[in-house]
């Protein structure tokens, strides 16, 4: 057997010695192919240039017929979008490009989570935006998160997420409740633990198989997200545990978790998706970007049914900005299609598709949401309460470890008292264990 | 030993002082009779430096791809381990010595992770290869269809273990998941899958079982067709029954693919982490809120490219290898004493 197949085999063999030689010659190659066509760029002549924007989850862009759009106005570029789902995927693996300095996208998108690890850490392999914008279009505390100690922008607003509160009208009507979404915004006003007290009141008359709310993590981030201290303070210190705006959003989260009113899901999780089509919670905070979840999830049964009331307190939940990095080859370019993505007329396009609320306050006058949103919601005026927190919601510090520590809160210490029936302090001295780990204490 | 010495020997130039022994020489005087000295000698040479080197030249790119994708990173990550690396921070590397090891042994999160690997592993593993043995075993049957049902058997190997595991969140969902809902008929409260120690640690073992217990079933379906059948004509003689002949003709047969498919597993079991993380849902790199279910994979990546401490998670991959090491040492040992009892 052996001798007969020898000759085969040996082709073979060379073959695959062929095949993977020009694999890695094709891999080494592909740098020079593009700085050979970065040069026909540069100079203006006939090739076309090919802009690649790193984005995650849906960010909008290509929904609303944005890159359509410019490259029509732009016919000698094409834009490429690299789309990761996940951005607990999608910020290593840039941060490892950016570092390497090849590899990364035209344009990357930056998380709000993780902007504060950007600018401190990454605020020289990115162009500053900051000479080629008017910054004062954009909402002041988004620029400045975005901008390091000597004043360099390192990226460009995209969306906001200024919270309110959804609710389920029917639920609500069905558990004898205040059913308008303005006396409801009046019972709430002013502190989450209202909210929480009219969630004891729903729970006492709740529509069978129903909680008031979804979680008990999404209360902490909603309250927090209004609180102007949250884990780091000026100087970039690590102050969680004496923070107030913690103390606060980490109370009304453990009212929530100990009252039996919570459906005790995770947000984003399968589960929680099918409790949104079963309707079996009737409250969500809501930043504007969750309104298209909700949309999507509760379907043709919850169209009529949800309405929008504005949240207890001013606060932001998420959004996004976009930078160039400096290895890009395409900086010009980049930055132009930058400056036009985060435009406001762009932004109000983006909420036109997907509600991602725009973080340039001269958008606001012009926004309109589509007419089915709208009709989802009950017609709720969804322009003017998000416009009133977005520009209301205090300026927040974000600091480098923001997104694990956030995560130790929320997934380890509150989840241990929402679903294991740990106690208030049990569950904070396992986030504290937790946030030391992280922080490598 | 010797062998690899004359081998290293054959491939050093100064192999021409002694033309004679050179299998290359040989063929030549043996092919062309005495070599005219100009062109003639620069050609013998290179042939038999074809000979020499073309061995070296074919198994090359394995070695290359192992060096540049395997033995490069793994003393890397050793490198990286005895620093203080952080992602966002690559270029600066500050030496800290063992703190890293030193660190996680200190550490209930390493423990913690290094049990739970150990029992995940056992309450996967075993029940895994008892099922497959006994499938194997029905499937030897003349059956009608065979084809069909090793097709099937296959089956889980095949899906992807993203595409399993979402299914089976689902299943396992405390509020509304099929296996809640069957409880519920026989009286049993819902169980919290996810959150609950034992609950979660088992979820995750069925999801492992269910992917692999047809491929080992396969792979001990193909050795008990290698038995040979007069032995079960001769035990069914000395009037074994089906039981016995399987308990003694069967098995001991089987034993060296056993020890295979044992190996194969431990490793499976040790660096098991897609299961977990999808499991989980989000944030599922801690593996529950308690890290129940928080495997040394898990640990690894939530340690590197959540938390951003990349020495750390070297120093929790080294520790992973050795751990590894050991577990193969153990396997060693009880394969050669399988071997002499025999």
């Amino acid at each position: 057997m052996r001798t007969s197949t020898h000759g085969p085999r040996r082709l073979v063999v060379l073959a695959a010695v062929a095949a993977l030689t020009t694999g890695l010659l094709a891999g080494c190659a592909e740098d020079s192919d593009d700085g050979s066509s970065d040069s026909d760029g540069g100079s203006g002549g006939g090739g076309k240039t090919t802009l690649t924007i790193g984005t995650f989850g849906v960010f909008g862009y290509k929904q609303a017929g944005l890159y359509d759009e410019y490259m029509k106005q732009n016919p000698d570029i094409t834009i490429k979008e690299n789309v990761t789902t996940r951005t607990d995927v999608y910020w290593p693996k840039t941060l490892t490009r950016l570092q390497a300095g090849s590899g990364a996208d035209d344009i990357q998108a930056i998380e709000i989570g993780n902007i504060a690890e950007a600018v401190q850490t990454q605020g020289d392999k990115f162009v500053d935006l900051g000479k080629e914008v008017d910054k004062s279009q954009w909402l002041d505390w988004k620029t400045a998160q975005a901008t390091t100690k000597d004043g360099k922008t390192i990226g460009l607003g995209t969306d906001v997420g200024p919270m309110a509160v959804c609710y389920r009208k029917d639920l609500f009507k069905a558990a004898g409740l205040e059913t308008d979404r303005t006396k409801l915004a009046e019972q709430w006003k002013g502190d989450w633990s209202k909210y929480v007290g009219v969630g004891k009141d729903y729970m006492k008359k709740a529509p069978k198989g129903t909680k008031f709310v979804d979680s008990a993590a999404s209360i902490y981030n909603a309250a927090l997200g209004g609180e102007s201290e949250r884990y780091y303070d000026k100087d970039g210190n690590v102050v969680w545990d004496k923070s107030s705006g913690v103390k606060k959003a980490w109370d009304a989260s453990m009212e929530v978790a100990t009252s039996n009113m919570s459906s005790k899901l995770k947000q984003f999780d399968k589960p929680w998706d099918q409790a949104l089509a079963n309707g079996s919670f009737a409250t969500v905070a809501c930043p504007a970007w969750m309104l298209g979840y909700i949309q999507e999830k509760s379907g043709d049964s919850g169209k009529g049914n949800w309405d929008v009331a504005a949240a207890p307190t001013a606060a932001n939940w998420g959004g996004s900005f976009v930078g160039v990095p400096t290895a890009g080859k395409h900086q010009k370019e980049a930055v132009a299609l930058a400056k036009w993505l985060t435009a406001p007329e762009q932004q109000a396009k983006v909420f036109a598709k997907q509600a991602s609320f725009p973080s340039t306050p001269s958008a606001y006058a012009s926004l309109k949401p589509q007419a089915a949103t709208t009709a989802f919601f009950s017609d709720a005026p969804l322009t003017q309460i998000f416009s009133d927190s977005a520009k209301t919601s205090p300026a927040q510090i974000f600091g480098i470890k923001d997104q694990p520590i956030n995560t130790a809160i929320s997934d380890i210490g509150i989840l241990q008292v929402e679903q294991k029936g740990k106690s208030p302090d049990q569950g904070w001295d396992a986030a504290s264990k937790e946030i030391k780990d992280v922080l490598g204490q | 030993m010797t062998s690899s010495k004359q081998a290293l020997a054959h491939s050093a130039p100064s192999a021409d002082a002694a033309p004679g022994s050179q299998p290359g020489a040989a063929r030549r005087a043996h092919g062309r009779g005495t070599p005219p000295p100009g062109p003639g000698s620069w050609r013998s040479r290179l042939y038999r430096w074809d000979m020499k080197a073309s061995p070296y030249a074919f198994i090359a790119p394995f070695f290359i791809f192992f060096g540049a994708f395997g033995l490069v990173p793994l003393l890397y990550t050793a490198w990286y381990s005895l620093h203080n690396v952080q992602l966002s921070n690559l270029d600066q590397q500050t030496w800290v010595g063992l703190d890293n090891y030193k660190n996680l042994m200190s550490s209930d999160f390493f423990w913690g992770a290094l049990q739970n690997t150990f029992t995940i592993g056992v309450i996967s593993t075993v029940p895994q290869l008892i099922m497959a043995i006994g499938i194997a075993h029905l499937l030897n049957y003349k059956l009608r269809g065979s084809t069909m049902w090793r097709v099937v058997m296959l089956t889980p190997y095949a899906t992807s273990v993203a595409a399993a595991t979402l299914v089976f969140v689902l299943l396992y969902s405390w509020d509304g998941g099929m296996i809640n809902w069957l409880l519920n008929f026989v009286g049993v409260d819902p169980i919290n899958w996810r959150e609950s120690t034992w609950g979660s640690q088992f979820a995750v073992s069925s999801i492992v079982i269910w992917r692999w217990t047809g491929y080992n079933a396969l792979i001990y379906l193909a050795a008990m067709q290698a038995i040979p059948s007069d032995l079960y004509e001769s035990a069914s003689l000395d009037g074994a029954n089906r039981w016995q002949q399987f308990r003694h003709v069967t098995i001991p047969m089987l034993r060296p693919t056993i020890l295979f498919t044992v190996v194969v597993s431990t490793i499976g079991a040790t660096q098991l982490f897609g299961e977990p993380l999808l499991f989980g849902g989000v944030s599922g790199s801690k593996g529950g809120s308690e890290h129940q279910y928080q495997t040394l994979g898990l640990y690894m990546y939530d340690q590197g490219w959540i938390i951003g401490n990349l020495g750390k998670a070297s120093a929790i991959a080294w520790t992973m290898f050795l751990i590894l090491l050991i577990v193969a040492a153990i396997n060693l040992l009880i394969t050669r004493r399988l071997r002499k009892s025999q």
